[in-house]
C-alpha cells in the first residue's frame, strides 16, 4: 500500500474511495457510475502550475459535460483550502480532500509522492463502468499537461460507445 | 512524455507534441500577406495582462516585417478567472461581423481596465460599430459558439495558458520579448534577424 508508483492501468478497475467534498459531504466514484468520470490529482491548491490547470479545466467543463464526463479533482490539501482555492479560480467541480489518512486515494491510484507529501499531478479517465480507459502522469511534474490528451481519450471513448 | 508507467499499456493519445491542430483556415482573423512566409498564431485572451503586454510587440512583428509576417488571432478566454474575457471576445465577434474585428481587437487590449460590459459598448461606438447592437447580441451570445470552437481548437493544440504562440504550425516555447519572437520569426523565415536592420 506504501507503493505509491503502480498506477492502475488501461483495463483495470478503477479503485473506489469515498472523500470529504465539504465540512459536511462526502462523495464517492460510485455516484457517478455510468458516466466518464475524469480523475485530476494535483499536488496543491494554490501552486502557480496548480492554478493554471486546475482553472484550464473549469473552461473545459462545458466540453466535458457534452461527453457527459464528470470531471473530479483531488489533492491532500484540507476541504477549507479548497474551498478558498475554488472560489478565487472560479472552479466549480468538485474538489475532494485526500487529507486523512494523508494522501490514501493518492496512494491507490500510484499518484502519491513520499519525497513531497502530496498527490502527484496524474489523470485518469474512467468509462461508465467505472473501468481505466486512459492515464496520463505528467512528466516533468512541473508541467501543465494541458487538456489535448483527456480530451483526445474522451472523443475515442465516446466513439467506441456509438459504434457499440 | 510517458503517458503511463512502466509495465501498464502504452495509450497512443500523446498528444500532438506543440503542434497547432486546426490549420489556418477562412474562419480565421488574419492580418497581413496570404502568400507571407511566416504564420504567426496568437492564442489570446483579452483579459490577460500577458496578452495586454505582448500586444504591442505583435504590432511591432508586424510593422517590422510587412512581407514576411501574417498574423492569426485565436480566442483562447479563461472565463472562470478573467469574467470579461468571453462578453469581450464576443465583441470582438460582433466587429467581425461588420468588418471590424481589427480596430476592436486592438481596442480591447489597449483598454484592458475597460473590459466591463458598461465600457464594451463605448468601445464599439469607438471603432464605429452600432453599440446597441453589438451590445445585445454579446448580451445574447450570439458567437459564443464561434469562441468556444477557437478555445477548444486551442485545448487539442496543448494551449495551456495564454498567450501561446505557434509559428509555422510549431508551438513556440521561447520567451515573448520582441526580440526573441522576432528571432523565432526570422529564423521560421529562413532570414538571419541582423539582416536588414
Amino acid at each position: 500500500m506504501s507503493q505509491g508508483n503502480k498506477m492502475p492501468a488501461p483495463g483495470e478497475r478503477a479503485p473506489g474511495f469515498t472523500l470529504p467534498l465539504s465540512e459536511q459531504r462526502r462523495m464517492s466514484l460510485d455516484e457517478f457510475r455510468g458516466r466518464p468520470v475524469i480523475l485530476v490529482f494535483y499536488p496543491a491548491d494554490w501552486s502557480p502550475v496548480c492554478s493554471e490547470q486546475m482553472a484550464l479545466y473549469q473552461g473545459m467543463v462545458p466540453e466535458f459535460e457534452r461527453h457527459e464526463a464528470q470531471l473530479i479533482g483531488i489533492s491532500v490539501d484540507s476541504v477549507w483550502s479548497h474551498r478558498a482555492f475554488a472560489e478565487s479560480r472560479g472552479i466549480n467541480y468538485p474538489l475532494l480532500s485526500d487529507f486523512e489518512p494523508k494522501g490514501e486515494v493518492s496512494r491507490l491510484y500510484g499518484s502519491y509522492s513520499e519525497t513531497t507529501g502530496t498527490a502527484q499531478r496524474t489523470l485518469f479517465l474512467l468509462d461508465r463502468d467505472g473501468v481505466v480507459a486512459w492515464s496520463h502522469r505528467a512528466d516533468p511534474q512541473e508541467r501543465n499537461p494541458g487538456g489535448e490528451g483527456v480530451l483526445a481519450a474522451l472523443e475515442v471513448l465516446s466513439t467506441e460507445r456509438v459504434a457499440r | 512524455v510517458t503517458a503511463t508507467t512502466a509495465g501498464t499499456a502504452t495509450t497512443p493519445l500523446q498528444g500532438l507534441g506543440g503542434r497547432l491542430a486546426i490549420p489556418v483556415n477562412d474562419q480565421d482573423h488574419i492580418l497581413g500577406p496570404a502568400q507571407a512566409p511566416v504564420t504567426l498564431l496568437e492564442y489570446g485572451d483579452y483579459q490577460c495582462p500577458y496578452c495586454g503586454a505582448v500586444h504591442p510587440v505583435v504590432q511591432e512583428i508586424l510593422r517590422r516585417r510587412p512581407e514576411q509576417v501574417r498574423f492569426v488571432y485565436r480566442h483562447f478566454p479563461i472565463a472562470n478567472v478573467h469574467p470579461y474575457a468571453e462578453p469581450a471576445a464576443e465583441a470582438a465577434e460582433a466587429a467581425d461581423r461588420r468588418q471590424r474585428f481589427w480596430p476592436m481587437h486592438d481596442w480591447l487590449f489597449d483598454h484592458q481596465d475597460r473590459l466591463h460590459p458598461a465600457y464594451l459598448r463605448l468601445g464599439a461606438e469607438e471603432v464605429g460599430l452600432p453599440a446597441e447592437v453589438v451590445d445585445r447580441e454579446v448580451g445574447s451570445h450570439a458567437y459564443l459558439d464561434r469562441v468556444q470552437r477557437d478555445f477548444i481548437g486551442g485545448i487539442r493544440s496543448g494551449v495551456n495558458g495564454t498567450p501561446a504562440f505557434y509559428i509555422n504550425g510549431l508551438r513556440h516555447d521561447g520567451g515573448h520579448t520582441l526580440a526573441e519572437l522576432l528571432a523565432a520569426v526570422d529564423t521560421a523565415a529562413g532570414r538571419d534577424t541582423a539582416e536588414g536592420e
